[in-house]
C-alpha cells in the first residue's frame, strides 16, 4: 500500500522471509541446546553404565584396592589415589613456576619483545599433543631423571613415598609430565588476570615508594588472586583428566603402593588401557571409575568458574 | 624528625638515589631473578621436546613414510600413510559436526539470547564441557554409539572417532563464536535492521562476515587440538594396520599409532612413532601459528 502523503511504499514482510527467520532461530536454538544435551547424556551414559557395579560394590569401590578381572573383584582405590596424588603434586610444582612465569612476563622486568617470545613459547607448549609428550617422557625424560629418583630412594628410602626402587615407569615421571602439561594453562590464565589489574593500582603502589616485589605481593597479586585461583582449579581439572601422557609413563599397575617411585595408575589411564578389551563386569566397574572421575572434574571445574566469575565482578 | 633513617645532605635535602645494596632492593632483585629462572624452566620443556622430535623424527622423513603401510612386527621399513589419511579423515568428520553446530550455538548465544536463564546455562555448560576429560568423551561415544551399533551397525569406526572428537571441539567453537559476535558493534546490527533486513539476513550477511576472523581463529585452534587428541579415539576409531576402508570401519590415526607403537619392543615401530610425532607436531604448530596470524588480522 502506498502512503499518500510521502509516497513511500510500505512493504510488509513476505511470509517466506518470516518463515526463514523463524526456522533459523529455532535451528540455532537447537544447536545451542546440543551443549546441554551432550553434557547431560554424557552423565547419563556413564551413570547408566556403572549402575551394575555401583549396586554390587557401593562405596566400598572407592576405598578397596583389589582390581582383579579374573576373580571379578573390583576396587578403584589405587587409581583414585594415583589420580589425586599425581594431579595435586603436579599442581604443587606447577603453580609457583606458572605464576612466577606469568609475573615475569607481565611486570616490566625485561623488554616487551622478550616477554612476548616467552609467552608465545609457553602457549605453543600447550599445543603439543599429549601423546607426543608421553613418547618424549618414555624415551627422554624418564632416563634423565632416573638417577635423581635413585638418589631419592637411596637417601630417603625410609620415607614411605620413596620406599621402592625406581625401575622405569612410575608415578614420579607422570607427575613431571603433568607439570609440563598444566604449566601453560596456569601461566596463560595468570597472565590474563595480572594484565587485567588496572595500571592505576601499580602506579599508586610505586608512587608511595614500594619496591617492585612489594607492589607485586601486596597489591597486584591480591587483586588478581581470584582469576589465578580459577586458573589453578582449571589446571587441576585438566591434570585429573589427562590421559595419554600419564598412561604411557605411569606403569599401569593395579597393585597399590604409597611410593611415588613405584608404578601406579590413574582413573583415566585405567580407562585407556582396559576399556577396549573389557568384558561386561569389568566394563561396568570401569564406567563406575569414569563416573567418579567425571564427578571430580565437574566439581573442580564448577569451583573454577565460580572463582573466575568472582574476579569479573571486581572491576 | 619523622624519618630519622633517611640520609640527608648538609643542606637537609634527603638522598633519593637508588640504594643498590639496601635490603629491600636486594630482595626485589633476587625475586626478579627467581621469576626469570621460573620462566626459563617453563620454556625448557618446549625446546627439549621440539629438539628431540627434530633429532629423532627428521631422519625418518622420506617418501615411503607417506605412501606405505606400517611394517609387520619385527620387519624394517614401511610408512604411516594410512595413519596420516586416517587422522585427516577423522578430523574432517569431527569438523563437519562441531563447526556448524558450534557456530550455530554461538550465533544463538550472541544474537538471540537475552543473557539470562537458558543462555546463561548454555554458556556455563560450554565451560563445563570444555573441562570434561577427553577420555570421558571416548567412554561416552563408546557407550552410545560403538556398543549399541547405532550408526549403520558399525562398531569401532572412523565416524565414532569423529563424533568423539567433535564433543571436544564443540565448546571451543561455541565460545569463540559467541565472543567474536559480541565484539561486533551493535550499530551495525541496528543499521541492518534500519534498512529493513530480517534477522537472518543481518546475521548471515552482516555480523557473521564481520566476526569472521575471531571465529576462524577459534575454529583453527579447535582443529589443532582435535587432531592431536588420542584418548577419545583409542576405543572409538580403534586402529587398523591397513589402508582406510571407509568411515564405518576402524581407522588408523597418527596419535593412536604413536600410542600403540611406543609400547612395542621393536626399533622400527618406535622410529615410526617418532616420525609420526614429528608430522603431528609440525601440523599442530602450523595450525596454531596460522590461528595466531588470523587473530592478528582482527586487531589490524
Amino acid at each position: 500500500m502506498t502512503n499518500l502523503k510521502t509516497g513511500y511504499l510500505l512493504r510488509s514482510r513476505p511470509p517466506s522471509e518470516k518463515f526463514v527467520d523463524i526456522c533459523f532461530k529455532n535451528l540455532v536454538l537447537i544447536m545451542a541446546s546440543m551443549v546441554a544435551i551432550v553434557l547431560i547424556s554424557i552423565l547419563l551414559v556413564v551413570f547408566w553404565g556403572s549402575l551394575d557395579s555401583m549396586g554390587r560394590y557401593g562405596l566400598n569401590f572407592l576405598i578397596t584396592s583389589n582390581w582383579n578381572p579374573v576373580e571379578d573383584q573390583y576396587g578403584a582405590f589405587t587409581a583414585i589415589y594415583g589420580t589425586l596424588v599425581t594431579s595435586l603434586l603436579a599442581l604443587l610444582i606447577a603453580v609457583p613456576l606458572g605464576v612466577g612465569t606469568a609475573i615475569f612476563i607481565t611486570e616490566n622486568i625485561i623488554p616487551e619483545k622478550a616477554r612476548n617470545v616467552i609467552g608465545l613459547m609457553v602457549e605453543l607448549l600447550a599445543a603439543i599433543p599429549s601423546v607426543v609428550l608421553g613418547l618424549w617422557a618414555i624415551f627422554i625424560l624418564e632416563p634423565i631423571i632416573r638417577p635423581f629418583l635413585q638418589f631419592l630412594h637411596n637417601d630417603f628410602g625410609w620415607i614411605p613415598l620413596f620406599s621402592t626402587e625406581p625401575l622405569g615407569p612410575g608415578i614420579a615421571p607422570a607427575i613431571l609430565i603433568l607439570v609440563v602439561m598444566i604449566l601453560p594453562i596456569i601461566t596463560a590464565i595468570s597472565r590474563d588476570s595480572l594484565n587485567q589489574v588496572p595500571m592505576k593500582l601499580r602506579q599508586a603502589a610505586y608512587g608511595v615508594g614500594t619496591t617492585r616485589w612489594g607492589a607485586i605481593f601486596n597489591v597486584i597479586l591480591p587483586a588478581a588472586i581470584s582469576g589465578i585461583a580459577g586458573g589453578v582449579m582449571l589446571a587441576l581439572g585438566r591434570a585429573m583428566g589427562e590421559t595419554m601422557a600419564v598412561t604411557m609413563i605411569i606403569g599401569n599397575s593395579n597393585v597399590f603402593s604409597w611410593s611415588l617411585l613405584a608404578p601406579g595408575n590413574t582413573i583415566s589411564a585405567m580407562l585407556a588401557n582396559q576399556f577396549g578389551e573389557a568384558d561386561v563386569g569389568q566394563l561396568s566397574s570401569l564406567m563406575y571409575a569414569a563416573f567418579v572421575l567425571m564427578i571430580l572434574t565437574l566439581l573442580v571445574n564448577i569451583v573454577a568458574q565460580w572463582f573466575v566469575k568472582k574476579m569479573s565482578l571486581r572491576y | 624528625m619523622p624519618y630519622p633513617d633517611i640520609i640527608r645532605s648538609p643542606e637537609g635535602i634527603p638522598n633519593l638515589h637508588y640504594k643498590t645494596w639496601s635490603k629491600q632492593n636486594l630482595s626485589s632483585r633476587f625475586l626478579s631473578a627467581t621469576a626469570g629462572i621460573f620462566a626459563l624452566i617453563s620454556v625448557l620443556p618446549l625446546l627439549a621436546v621440539l629438539i628431540y622430535i627434530l633429532i629423532k623424527g627428521i631422519g625418518g622423513i622420506n617418501l615411503a613414510l607417506f605412501t606405505e603401510l606400517p611394517p609387520p612386527p619385527g620387519l624394517e621399513g614401511g610408512g604411516i600413510g594410512n595413519a596420516i589419511i586416517g587422522s585427516i579423515v577423522v578430523t574432517i568428520i569431527a569438523g563437519c559436526i562441531a563447526i556448524p553446530v558450534g557456530v550455530g550455538g554461538g550465533i544463538y548465544l550472541a544474537e538471540y539470547s537475552n543473557g539470562r536463564g537458558f543462555s546463561q546455562f548454555i554458556r556455563f555448560g560450554a565451560n563445563v564441557l570444555a573441562g570434561v576429560p577427553s577420555i570421558i568423551a571416548g567412554v561416552f561415544v563408546y557407550g552410545i554409539i560403538v556398543s549399541t551399533r547405532l550408526i549403520f551397525g558399525a562398531t569401532f569406526s572412523a565416524i565414532a572417532g569423529g563424533i568423539a572428537l567433535s564433543v571436544l571441539m564443540l565448546p571451543t567453537v561455541i565460545k569463540t563464536t559467541d565472543e567474536g559476535l559480541k565484539l561486533v558493534s551493535d550499530d551495525l546490527r541496528r543499521a541492518a535492521f534500519g534498512v529493513g533486513a530480517s534477522r537472518f539476513v543481518t546475521v548471515s550477511q552482516i555480523t557473521l562476515p564481520t566476526a569472521f576472523a575471531p571465529i576462524a581463529t577459534g575454529v583453527v585452534l579447535s582443529i589443532a587440538r582435535a587432531s592431536g587428541e588420542t584418548a577419545p579415539l583409542i576405543f572409538t576409531a580403534l586402529f587398523s594396520p591397513f589402508w582406510p576402508e571407509g568411515i564405518f570401519e576402524p581407522i588408523a590415526t597418527l596419535s593412536v599409532l604413536i600410542y600403540n607403537f611406543s609400547a612395542l619392543p621393536y626399533e622400527a615401530q618406535i622410529e615410526l612413532a617418532w616420525s609420526a610425532s614429528f608430522i603431528l607436531v609440525f601440523f599442530v604448530l602450523l595450525l596454531n601459528l596460522s590461528a595466531r596470524w588470523l587473530g592478528r588480522l582482527t586487531k589490524g
